[in-house]
């Protein structure tokens, strides 16, 4: 195939209308999983506006307050929502072809093969999470800017570092998740390890001050440094909301250290999926 | 249904057939033991964030004590509602039961003398036995390393049983509720978003989320008129002793009404529904 390009977007583009075209083929399946999708994220409001009537805020002086944690929950759905369009679905059935040997078929197809294992299918339903989260955004936004005592002042470079680092944290969730999947071409089966996927992110639905006593600051440095699932949702709410209205430059190294993690964990990732691809054995007859 | 078992000679064969078909489950599930061991340590992952999360509200509030739970009560419940859990969370069942309708493969009890329900029943039986078994050894683990958390040591003996007893009374509610709902299959082939809805409303009322008591009047009164409760919550409770001891009895009884109802519900469904089932095929 040498000196043929395939259009990655072309592709891309294509893959999304087939899942749109899909899902709108179970029009009422689609309404009822948008549907459960909302009530999972109220629910999760609920809980939240009820821990707030015993405390006005999570951890003592973090200054994460009901308006300014609402920002971090909303940054918590807008990424996970990004991850679960694009690549949940995919990274499942990954583990699924290599189980079944039919990942033979994306090797023989003239395009990058983690291209083509990462994006073949998009959930568009779970982008109501995406619509929840950023009303949560706009709504926690508008009452922190507006608020009596010292009201938030939005900064233009915060509003456009906001969706950068977005972006950051679904590349880092990517890359632990198609890592996590690559596993299995050693491992044969992973139900397991998609379990501790969950239980790993779940680290980062809090804000990481909550980690930093006792013997959390192992837990904080491990999921800071070594898995950066922390700095996921931490570092773009942190930007946004300004709990404390201030970044301190501790902040701002980890921010800036935020982006080498983005760049390490894809390589790193990508680095881990080339192995498993060499170290695949075909299971077809 | 019910009758096709009762047709047979005499009682002794059929306690030998239930008994080797909780037998052969019972090898069944063995066959994964390492993948058991491993996935039962990791479920306490979750709970690590959540103590993170009550110590930093508890810190942030200035108070000892949050309605009945201080800080290392709360940890207590979250620790006990894992093995209310573990009673009644009956992963599959419902979509089971959905599959099996759907593939015909429900045929099966229609010409064989087995019951469907009681079928299910001994197999998820066999399930968690063999899952007590294998996370006995994770769960004491981990209980013994946090038993600070559980400030008042163990509750008198008839509060003990009282556990127990609602440990199992949870085990046969969520089994029955859940049935009831794969049987819906016989009505709506698809049952999916079905059960998602199920799961939500479990999560969030049974108590699995945060302790029932932290809820505002108007919703607890509310949520106690539902059976959720009984599938995380009040087990944990009445270890706890939440709920006062005179109180407990009470809540049992309302508890095996509950359970009857369910009884009764799955019985009438799964009759119902094979009326209007028609297999078709080999």
């Amino acid at each position: 195939m040498a000196g043929y390009r395939p259009s990655y977007l072309n592709v891309f583009l294509t893959f999304a209308r087939n899942s749109l075209v899909r899902d709108m083929s179970f029009r009422t399946n689609f309404i009822l999983q948008c549907i459960s999708t909302i009530s999972w994220t109220v629910m999760n409001i609920g809980f939240y506006l009820i821990v707030f009537q015993y405390t006005d805020s999570i951890g003592k002086g973090t200054g994460w307050g009901r308006d300014e944690f609402f920002v971090f929950l909303a940054t918590t759905w807008i990424i996970n929502s990004l991850v679960q369009t694009f690549f949940m679905p995919n990274a499942q059935q990954f583990s699924e072809l290599i189980r079944s040997g039919n990942l033979d078929f994306a090797l023989l197809k003239p395009i990058d093969t983690q291209f083509v294992i990462s994006f073949p299918r998009v959930d568009w339903a779970a982008l109501s999470n995406l619509f929840m989260g950023i009303t949560l955004l706009f709504y926690s936004l508008y009452q922190l800017t507006t608020r009596i005592d010292s009201p938030l002042v939005l900064d233009w470079r915060a509003i456009l570092m906001y969706p950068f680092y977005i972006a950051c944290g679904t590349v880092i969730m990517y890359s632990v998740m198609i890592t996590l999947a690559s596993t299995s071409v050693w491992l044969g089966r992973n139900q397991t390890l998609y379990n501790f996927w969950f239980y790993i992110t779940n680290f980062s639905r809090y804000p990481m001050e909550i980690y930093k006593v006792g013997w959390g600051i192992a837990l904080w440095a491990f999921f800071t440094f070594l898995i950066p699932v922390l700095l996921v949702v931490n570092i773009p709410a942190r930007i946004m909301a300004r709990p404390l209205n201030t970044m301190t430059s501790q902040m701002w190294q980890l921010a800036c250290f935020a982006i080498l993690a983005t760049l390490l964990c894809f390589l790193f990732s990508r680095r881990v999926f080339v192995r498993a691809l060499k170290s695949y054995r075909s299971a077809s007859s | 249904m019910a009758t096709v078992t009762s047709g047979q000679p005499y009682h002794g064969s059929r306690v030998k057939t239930w008994w080797t078909i909780l037998k052969i489950s019972l090898e069944e599930r063995f066959v994964y033991r390492g993948d058991f061991a491993l996935g039962t340590l990791m479920r306490f992952l979750p709970i690590i964030t959540q103590v993170f999360l009550w110590y930093a509200i508890f810190a942030a509030s200035g108070k000892s004590q949050i309605e009945a739970y201080t800080k290392k009560g709360v940890v207590a419940y979250f620790m006990l509602t894992m093995i209310s859990r573990a009673f009644s969370s009956m992963p599959g069942l419902c979509s089971g039961i959905a599959l099996q309708v759907r593939d015909g493969e429900i045929k099966k009890y229609l010409i064989q003398p087995i019951d469907l329900i009681g079928f299910l029943l001994i197999t998820r039986v066999a399930h968690k036995l063999c899952y007590y078994v294998i996370a006995l050894i994770p769960f004491a683990f981990v209980f013994f390393l946090c038993r600070g958390f559980f400030e008042n040591g163990w509750p008198q003996a008839s509060i003990l049983c009282a556990y127990f007893l609602s440990l199992v009374m949870g085990f046969l509610l969520g089994f029955f509720i859940e049935a009831s709902l794969g049987l819906v299959s016989f009505w709506f082939l698809e049952v999916t978003s079905l059960v998602f809805v199920y799961n939500l409303l479990n999560f969030f009322l049974s108590g699995h989320m945060f302790p029932l008591d932290l809820l505002p009047d108007w919703a607890s009164e509310f949520v106690n008129l539902l059976p959720f409760q009984y599938l995380a919550y009040y087990p944990a409770a009445i270890f706890l002793g939440t709920i006062p001891p005179e109180q407990v009895w009470l809540g049992l009884a309302v508890e095996a009404c509950w359970l009857i109802a369910f009884i009764i519900i799955a019985r009438v469904m799964l009759n119902r529904g094979i009326r209007r089932y028609s297999g078709f095929g080999g």
